[in-house]
């Protein structure tokens, strides 16, 4: 009686599910490795999430497959002084609900992102003091200190511009049904399931879309995303996973995207956060060093990503042009390590612990590191955690190394500031140097690349002497497609950016 | 008859009740802040301690727990904190994918395991016995995920019959939405098909030999007859109350087979919510699920008193 009677409740809630949609001819299916948080460039927090934004939301600026700062909504852009920078926008452009995109919209924007509760993004502008509207489509924005990294942050979702209406009247549940301005306007959403966006006849650039549709699917094991592109029930799929490109290269109907990413996996040594009495890694640079002597970059590159991703010692990777060349991974040196843990007056096995992600990849990495230093005197202990319970323990200094990346950002400051001045956010180690942080300010405070790029290698060797951080590899972005797609624009973000494409037939 | 059904739902209330105040402690024990997840990746301090006022994350448990109830008994389950969707919005589009997916496994294990325990006992100790044997072991010790893997692998990927993940509901396109789902039914309806299969075998084995069997034999019946009306009808008892016992294990067991499927269901819907520390998704989901057992046995207990009249009187 009681199976029946679930079945019979079943029966009847069945016609709640939601309707699933026909797709138009030109539909471009594209796998994500997780499902999308709030569809709110203010609140969004999620790599995934920024994929369906490349489609929704335009910004103020973008960038361009050599990280240049290139105009978007804006049709041009200028600092006025160290502190004003002043943004024309582009005449005649919409909003999905068809409001104009005007200097107010942008204002209200951006003091949506400093204001509204939660917002993820008020530590990305958060040296934005005011927003001037000089005329409809000029407007100026006002730092309360020199920043030039300031302006690569509206290259993200700090620069997207959302409807003021929309937003004033759906309140905190403006992600249900973003309107932004960008080529897609949202259609539907089924949380774990699909996103949907079609194509809005009224975008600015509307001659350089070629597709009607965009249905992002989040599928979170990387086979069965693979296999789901093999199949044909996919047109492109995101992080495919290294192991796996030779498979995707081997079918004639696939292409594989290789290319240069932002982001940057490393060791994170717990220098002087909670743990009492600290340990000898965490008191004696020396033992660190004979630690990072001990690590061959490119065996683990080898053994654990196929040889595909580029071993790096320093936090800039080398798509940006501020990565420092001579700032060379050293080639690992037992000897040496010995000699430096003899110096430091180690008795060994000198015991580790290790903390690691639970994942596969993360799991192999840390295999490799701990055969490796064991042959230098090291008992590495792998503490295997899920990923929400490490970032607690990080932050509460409950660690002593941490194999942790980091997605990267358009300018080299997203990669380094935060993380290694004293007293910022996500400077978990509680590494202090007056030296470094001396060089991140020199780093805000000038605008040349040269010779930001210059201090950024002094950083860089610096950091490998006191060693908070050893800097392992910089992954490579890989996208699996269809081979008939064409008009795709590698960009290091990893986005796909539908602007271009054609899916042909 | 009133006064025990007055019982019985004067149970549920506090039944409930004390679901919500497990489903609500044991959340708090799992290690990790939801602050932290929600910040993201710039983590400002500024930000966080919104997020902490904004969700009540800085009251005391107690209060957190007063409030949350206090907006449940309202009919309010609160908000996804992640995807900033209701949860009562989010239950009522997820419940019937998962539902379709257990009933569909249901359908499958009977309609493979009760077949071949009867043909495994009447060909006792012959080929026919060894090889559903055999296929009864491999259904039992094989892992979901794997199978589910190969499927895809093989039946997608290789062959190019069948969608290898995604979800169509039947209301949209029932073809579609059978294609969709007959994978992973299988997978999920594999195991208790080898497990009707083994019971079927056992209880026909039994039944076969029993004096009823033999007369029914004597009389010169035709075997077939025999072994479906004379020998299964009595078999099938215990083999019915297994596979109902076993069906809510199906509705718990499709977590991990709507992950490989991708599958937009309950169980994925509480694992990324697990994995999120979307707290609110967690209570409402276990609430929700607690509700509509309790509630449907309630509703079982009912009809036995109506269609039992012992029990009226009792």
């Amino acid at each position: 009686m009681r199976p029946i009677l679930l079945l019979a409740a079943a029966a009847i809630t069945i016609p709640l599910t939601l309707q699933a949609q026909t797709n138009p001819p030109q539909t471009l299916r594209i796998g994500i490795a997780d499902d999308a948080d709030a569809l709110d460039p203010t609140l969004s927090r999620t790599l995934v999430g920024r994929f369906v934004f490349a489609s929704l939301c335009d910004k103020l600026v973008d960038i361009d497959a050599k990280l240049n700062i290139v105009p978007q909504l804006a049709a041009s852009y200028a600092w006025i002084d160290s502190k004003t920078l002043e943004f024309k926008l582009r005449p005649d452009m919409k909003f999905h609900d068809m409001t104009p995109v005007d200097a107010e919209a942008v204002k209200f924007s951006l003091e949506r992102h400093l204001t509204m509760a939660g917002s993820t993004r008020k530590g990305e502008i958060g040296t934005l003091d005011h927003v001037e509207v000089v005329n409809p489509l000029t407007v100026r924005l006002v730092l309360k200190s020199p920043n030039s990294p300031f302006l690569a942050q509206l290259s993200d979702r700090s620069g997207m511009i959302v409807s003021p209406k929309a937003s004033l009247a759906a309140g905190a549940n403006f992600g249900q049904h973003p309107v932004c301005a960008g080529p897609f306007k949202f259609t539907e959403r089924v949380p774990q399931d699909r996103i949907v966006v079609d194509r809005f006849a009224e975008y600015w650039d509307a001659g350089n879309i070629h597709v009607n549709r965009v249905v992002y699917q989040p599928i979170v094991d990387n086979t069965i995303r693979l296999a789901n592109l093999r199949a044909g029930t996919l047109e492109m799929a995101e992080r495919i996973a290294p192991t796996d490109i030779a498979q995707v290269k081997a079918d004639p109907k696939l292409r594989a995207e290789i290319f240069d990413g932002l982001g940057y996996q490393s060791l994170s040594f717990n220098i002087g956060n909670g743990r009492q009495p600290r340990t000898a890694m965490m008191r004696d640079s020396k033992v660190r060093q004979a630690f990072a002597a001990a690590i061959d970059r490119q065996a683990i590159n080898d053994v654990v990503y196929s040889g595909l991703f580029t071993p790096i010692a320093q936090g800039v990777p080398p798509a940006s042009p501020f990565y420092a060349p001579e700032i060379k991974p050293a080639g690992r040196d037992v000897a040496l390590a010995k000699k430096l843990l003899a110096e430091a007056g180690i008795k060994t096995p000198l015991t580790v612990e290790l903390m690691i992600t639970n994942s596969a990849d993360q799991r192999q990495t840390g295999e490799v590191i701990q055969s490796m230093a064991a042959e230098a005197g090291f008992d590495v202990k792998l503490r295997a955690t899920e990923f929400v319970t490490a970032l607690k323990a990080q932050t509460d200094g409950d660690y002593e190394v941490f194999l942790i990346g980091w997605s990267g950002r358009a300018d080299a400051d997203g990669n380094m500031y935060n993380f290694l001045h004293t007293d910022t956010p996500l400077n978990d180690a509680h590494y202090s140097s007056a030296t470094v942080d001396s060089l991140l300010e020199q780093t805000r405070a000038e605008t040349d690349v040269t010779v930001r790029r210059g201090l950024y290698g002094k950083i860089a060797a610096q950091l490998n002497l006191d060693l908070p951080v050893m800097y392992i590899y910089s992954p490579k972005v890989l996208i699996g497609m269809n081979a008939k797609i064409s008009g795709f624009t590698p960009i290091a973000d990893g986005l796909i950016r539908i602007k271009g494409l054609k899916m042909g037939q | 008859m009133k006064s025990h059904l007055g019982i019985r739902i004067a149970q549920f209330i506090p039944t409930i009740f004390l679901v919500s105040i497990m489903v609500f402690c044991l959340q708090q024990l799992m290690p990790g802040d939801p602050a932290l997840v929600l910040a993201g990746e710039e983590r400002d301090p500024e930000v966080l301690a919104q997020i902490r006022a904004e969700l009540w994350l800085d009251r005391p448990l107690v209060i957190q727990y007063f409030h949350w109830i206090g907006n449940v008994l309202q009919g309010d389950l609160g908000f996804s904190w992640r995807i900033r969707q209701p949860v009562l919005q989010l239950v009522a589009t997820k419940l019937p994918v998962t539902a379709q997916l257990a009933a569909m496994a249901f359908i499958i294990s009977v309609s493979i395991g009760v077949p071949m325990g009867i043909l495994s006992a009447v060909k006792k100790n012959t080929f026919w016995d060894y090889v559903a044997n055999g296929i009864g072991l491999a259904g039992l010790s094989t892992p979901n995920f794997w199978l589910g893997i190969m499927l895809i692998l093989i039946v997608s990927v290789q062959l190019g019959w069948l969608p290898p993940s995604g979800y169509v509901p039947l209301t949209e396109d029932w073809r579609q939405s059978l294609a969709t789902t007959i994978m992973p039914a299988f997978v999920l309806g594999n195991a208790l098909a080898a497990v009707l299969m083994r019971h079927t075998r056992s209880a026909m084995l039994t039944a076969l030999e029993q004096d009823y069997v033999r007369t029914a034999r004597a009389k010169g019946l035709m075997e077939m007859r025999v072994v479906l009306r004379h020998a299964l009808r009595n078999a099938l008892v215990p083999v019915v109350t297994l596979g109902a016992l076993e069906l809510g294990t199906l509705l718990s067991g499709a977590v991990l087979t709507e992950q490989v499927f991708s599958i937009p269901g309950f169980g994925k819907l509480i694992v990324d919510a697990v994995f999120n520390r979307d707290y609110p998704v967690v209570q409402g989901v276990v609430l929700v699920t607690a509700s509509v057992y309790i509630g449907l046995n309630l509703l079982a207990d009912i009809i036995y008193v109506f269609l039992n009249p012992r029990l009226r009187t009792s």
